[in-house]
């Protein structure tokens, strides 16, 4: 696609004339490299709680971000305001960072290669809203319907839809165009007068609206969000200290982002502040493990056309058999340790500088049936839903949180267990990976990764697994 | 009026004559800077401004939301149909409205120092540089860095609706932080220290917040795992504020009216030890949690949240104090655009006589909670569990390090065996607290 037919000339008569003054502008003081992110943003979101539709609100940002890269140093500005003079200004505060003569811009530019993950017509918000409100009301029917004990529902649906455009000093240029869509269900249940407990599911992607009418429905979120409130209703304490912990497939893969997938982000190794700095090459995990960062599955949550500083997304392989393979690279920590690219640029938005972070992380399927797994266990928990996590990446250690777990008894699931944190120890975790399920599963499509104050979607999963020892911080000690 | 506050006006009379039966408007105007070191070199600079204004519609009592970023008459127009619009597929709500009673803190909050603007580039450059050079050169265990930076904010917050409520405030804020990185014998360990204030007087020095920084990182090296047990836990201000926060969604009015927190059902009964005392304030000077009117126009205020372990208030803004039967304690809170939710203003656990010193010297054992990752509360049960690191007391002393492992407990019987509230309250953020003792709690190590 011509510059000319793109969305951002279209609407704001942008030309390949003016992208070039304006990466002349930012290279002005000199620097190694300038790029340009042009961003409009739309989203939608509704919110029904109490059985009535409560909110609705739609709105619009925009703007462009300008970066100079003068060795290791980095220089930034933005604008919310696209006419050609406040860009010029912004271009010229980001140049404040070099201090010489001016550099030279290539002139005209390439359109890079990129993928096509999310082809679609018609993006969930550019349809109609009648249909998208019957979606929440659907939710809230059926997660009323599921059990007499539900008393409260929250169903909510967000979607946006982003247009990006990067040009780059080098003459790279690419646009994309990024649809999302997600559905929510919070449900809180309660036996008699008991004390209430809550359950909580979503998913989505990259997907039209009819993913929400076929594949996943409202009435699927509804019932499992329904189904966790329940199930925490008979729950005992969680058992405190070290254990045999069994992961379930699917969104348990919050393990691998946090316990290896943060310390293989190439900023924090390059500066040698991540616990596996230097590593590559050593034994980070049990045979058993190969870990993938994947941008390119279609309509997946953390998929990438293109990464936000124009590079094509890719499969990366973190660790193969055990073994560490490679960094997350973003331009900068790429140039820096003279590595290839690897599409793992990403930025929240034109206000923030990118930085190396992951897209879809998993490991591949192993050999094992799921059930012998769990009836290999004496004692243990078996965790399959997660709330969040963190990772001290210095250290190392890291957290998930578990929601919904079961004790293991002589190889039998007895009964449900309340919240729990578990901790570990990102390089060696994986060590203790003893027997890996052949049911590999992505998460539902609810991520979202938080570093340095950028939050950025991203997808996880995994195949049924079995850690040998893991610190679980329940309160039966 | 100023220009902004017309802008935002002007949105709300355009949606009434749109058909609207109330509006009310939000404009954000910011501007930030923020420079970052690394190794003793200027790592990255960032400097720019942005605006927004979102708005809110009631038609009759169905409600619908827009924001944007163009301030054109035409953006604007756009923003307001388009919430006009989202008003036909909501429901009627019949508790939705805009507050009966609006005003402002009539007082000088001291919320904007022109001396924030007058900022320079190369002092703020410099003042990076000067924490992070005290934290390398603190202790020749300090190795390595993940950088310094400085920040500053200027803001402007405009606020009116249909109540004929019109009102602006100006607010800076600056801040200087360090992460050193120290190891020794394979032990590699980080933390930070950081100043913050609405002034560029009120600053700690670069030199302290190095110092501090590096002495924290120093005294995490080599740490052991404890065994799993139940022990007294004392967390630190940092991490004291943590739990007070997952305290603050308890006492929420939008938890409560749900039936989403722990807490609902509570008001006069005694919840806590009559150590705990926990205050909302909106109206002290210089504070992050202050302004002299909330999110939709109400006048900050002080409220008593628990009073030595009764639960006085809950915190409130308009929507859910009706569906509670109760007055808006001028907590509402939002974004640009949407219903208003319950935020803090400045909320904080009172601070009681002893010193931190006295209140680890009174342990025979016990862990000194630094650090809290990822931790989780369930405001619904209480259930609370997180990831830990922090000292291990034997004998009323801090003896060794400790981390990878878990505290856990229940927030209504931590709120019951708050043993001890420490004399060192300081405002860092809005949510604040000294340090506090709780009785027991289950440890989980190896």
């Amino acid at each position: 696609m011509p510059l000319s037919e793109s969305f951002f000339a279209a609407r704001f008569a942008l030309t390949e004339h003016d992208l070039e003054q304006y990466l002349s502008e930012a290279l002005s003081a000199g620097g190694d490299y300038a790029d340009l992110y042009f961003e409009y943003l739309s989203t939608s979101s509704l919110g029904m709680d109490e059985g009535i539709v409560k909110n609705a609100t739609e709105g619009v940002t925009l703007g462009v971000g300008v970066r100079v890269i003068a060795g290791e140093r980095t220089g930034y500005a933005y604008s919310d305001d696209l006419s050609p003079e406040k860009i010029r200004k912004a271009a010229r505060v980001a140049a404040c960072i070099a201090h010489g003569p001016a550099s030279i811009v290539k002139t005209g530019f390439e359109e890079a290669p990129r993928h096509n993950l999310y082809p679609m017509l018609h993006a969930p918000n550019e349809m109609g809203l009648a249909e998208r409100v019957e979606l929440v009301k659907r939710a809230d029917r059926a997660a009323r319907a599921y059990d007499r004990r539900v008393f409260q529902v929250q169903a909510g649906y967000a979607d946006s839809l982003r247009h990006v455009l990067v040009a780059t000093s080098e003459g790279r240029l690419t646009f994309d165009r990024q649809p999302m869509a997600r559905m929510s269900v919070t449900v809180l249940a309660r036996q008699a007068d008991g004390p209430p407990q809550e359950g909580h599911s979503g998913g989505g992607g990259r997907v039209m609206l009819d993913f929400f009418l076929n594949e996943k429905t409202p009435e699927y979120f509804a019932g499992e969000a329904a189904r966790q409130a329940i199930v925490q209703l008979g729950a005992v304490a969680a058992p405190a200290g070290e254990m045999t912990v069994v992961l379930g497939p699917g969104w348990p893969g919050i393990l691998l982002h946090e316990a290896v997938g943060h310390g293989l982000e190439a900023d924090f190794n390059r500066k040698g502040v991540s616990a596996f700095a230097g590593r590559v090459g050593e034994k980070v995990a049990s045979p058993l493990c190969t870990v993938i960062d994947d941008g390119t599955i279609g309509s997946r949550r953390g998929s990438l056309n293109v990464d936000d500083e124009g590079n094509v997304t890719q499969r990366n392989v973190l660790i193969e058999n055990g073994v560490l393979r490679g960094y997350l690279q973003d331009k900068l920590s790429s140039r820096l340790m003279r590595a290839a690219p690897t599409g793992s640029g990403r930025r929240e938005s034109y206000q923030q500088i990118p930085m190396p972070r992951m897209t879809n992380t998993y490991m591949l399927a192993g050999e094992s049936d799921p059930e012998e797994i769990i009836r290999s266990v004496p004692k243990g928990i078996y965790c399959t839903t997660f709330g969040g996590g963190q990772v001290d990446i210095t250290s190392g250690n890291f957290v998930f949180a578990a929601s919904e777990s079961y004790l293991i008894e002589n190889g039998h699931l007895t009964r449900p267990v309340r919240g729990a944190t578990l901790i570990g120890n990102g390089p060696e975790a994986l060590k203790y990976v003893s027997m890996v399920g052949k049911d590999l599963k992505l998460d539902e499509g609810v991520g979202v990764c938080a570093k340095e104050g950028q939050h950025v979607p991203v997808g996880v999963g995994i195949p049924t697994l079995k850690i040998d020892r893991l610190t679980v911080g329940g309160t039966a000690a | 009026m100023t220009e902004l506050e017309k802008i935002a006006a002007s949105a709300v009379e355009r949606a009434l004559k749109g058909g609207a039966a109330g509006a009310e408007c939000t404009i954000s105007d910011g501007a930030e800077f923020e420079a970052g070191v690394r190794m003793r070199e200027v790592e990255s600079l960032k400097e720019a401004a942005s605006r927004g204004a979102g708005i809110r519609v009631l038609a009759g009592q169905r409600s619908g939301s827009s924001y944007t970023s163009d301030f054109s008459r035409d953006g604007i127009s756009k923003m307001v149909d388009a919430a006009l619009e989202l008003a036909k597929i909501t429901s009627e709500d019949p508790y939705a409205g805009l507050p009966e009673e609006c005003g402002r803190f009539d007082g000088d909050l001291k919320l904007y120092d022109d001396a924030v603007a007058a900022l320079e580039t190369p002092w703020k450059i410099a003042q990076a540089m000067a924490a992070e050079a005290s934290a390398l050169s603190a202790d020749p265990r300090v190795t390595n860095s993940k950088g310094a930076s400085f920040e500053s904010h200027l803001g402007t917050r405009v606020f009116a609706n249909s109540r004929d409520f019109a009102g602006s405030y100006r607010s800076s804020s600056c801040g200087l932080a360090a992460q050193p990185v120290a190891s020794q014998n394979g032990s590699t360990e980080r933390d930070y220290w950081y100043t913050s204030s609405r002034t560029a007087a009120g600053l700690e020095s670069a030199e302290l917040v190095g110092r501090k920084a590096a002495e924290r990182a120093v005294r995490r090296l080599n740490p052991r795992k404890v065994a799993t047990q139940r022990a007294p836990v004392i967390f630190e201000p940092r991490t004291a504020r943590m739990l007070l926060g997952e305290i603050f969604d308890a006492v929420s009015g939008s938890s409560v009216y749900r039936h989403a927190s722990f807490l609902t059902g509570k008001l006069g009964e005694k919840i806590a030890s009559e150590i705990l005392t926990v205050v909302d304030d909106g109206t002290l000077p210089g504070l992050f949690g202050s302004s002299p009117f909330d999110d939709e126009g109400v006048a900050s205020r002080r409220t008593v949240v628990i009073e030595r372990g009764v639960l006085k208030n809950y915190l409130l803004n308009t929507y859910t104090a009706r569906k509670l039967g109760l007055h808006t304690t001028g907590n509402a809170s939002r974004g640009l655009s949407g219903s208003a939710g319950v935020g803090p203003g400045n909320f904080y656990i009172e601070a009681g006589s002893e010193t931190p010193e006295q209140i680890i010297a009174g342990l025979p054992r016990g862990l000194y909670v630094t650090e809290l990752i990822g931790a989780t509360a369930n405001t619904v049960t209480g259930d609370y569990s997180s990831g830990a690191a922090g000292l291990w007391i034997e004998n009323g002393e801090l003896a060794y390090p400790v981390s990878e492992i878990t505290i856990a407990g229940n927030l209504q019987q931590m709120m019951t065996e708050l043993e001890r509230a420490g004399s060192d309250l300081e405002f860092r953020a809005s949510v604040a607290s000294p340090t506090i003792l709780v009785r027991e709690m289950t440890i989980s190590g190896h």
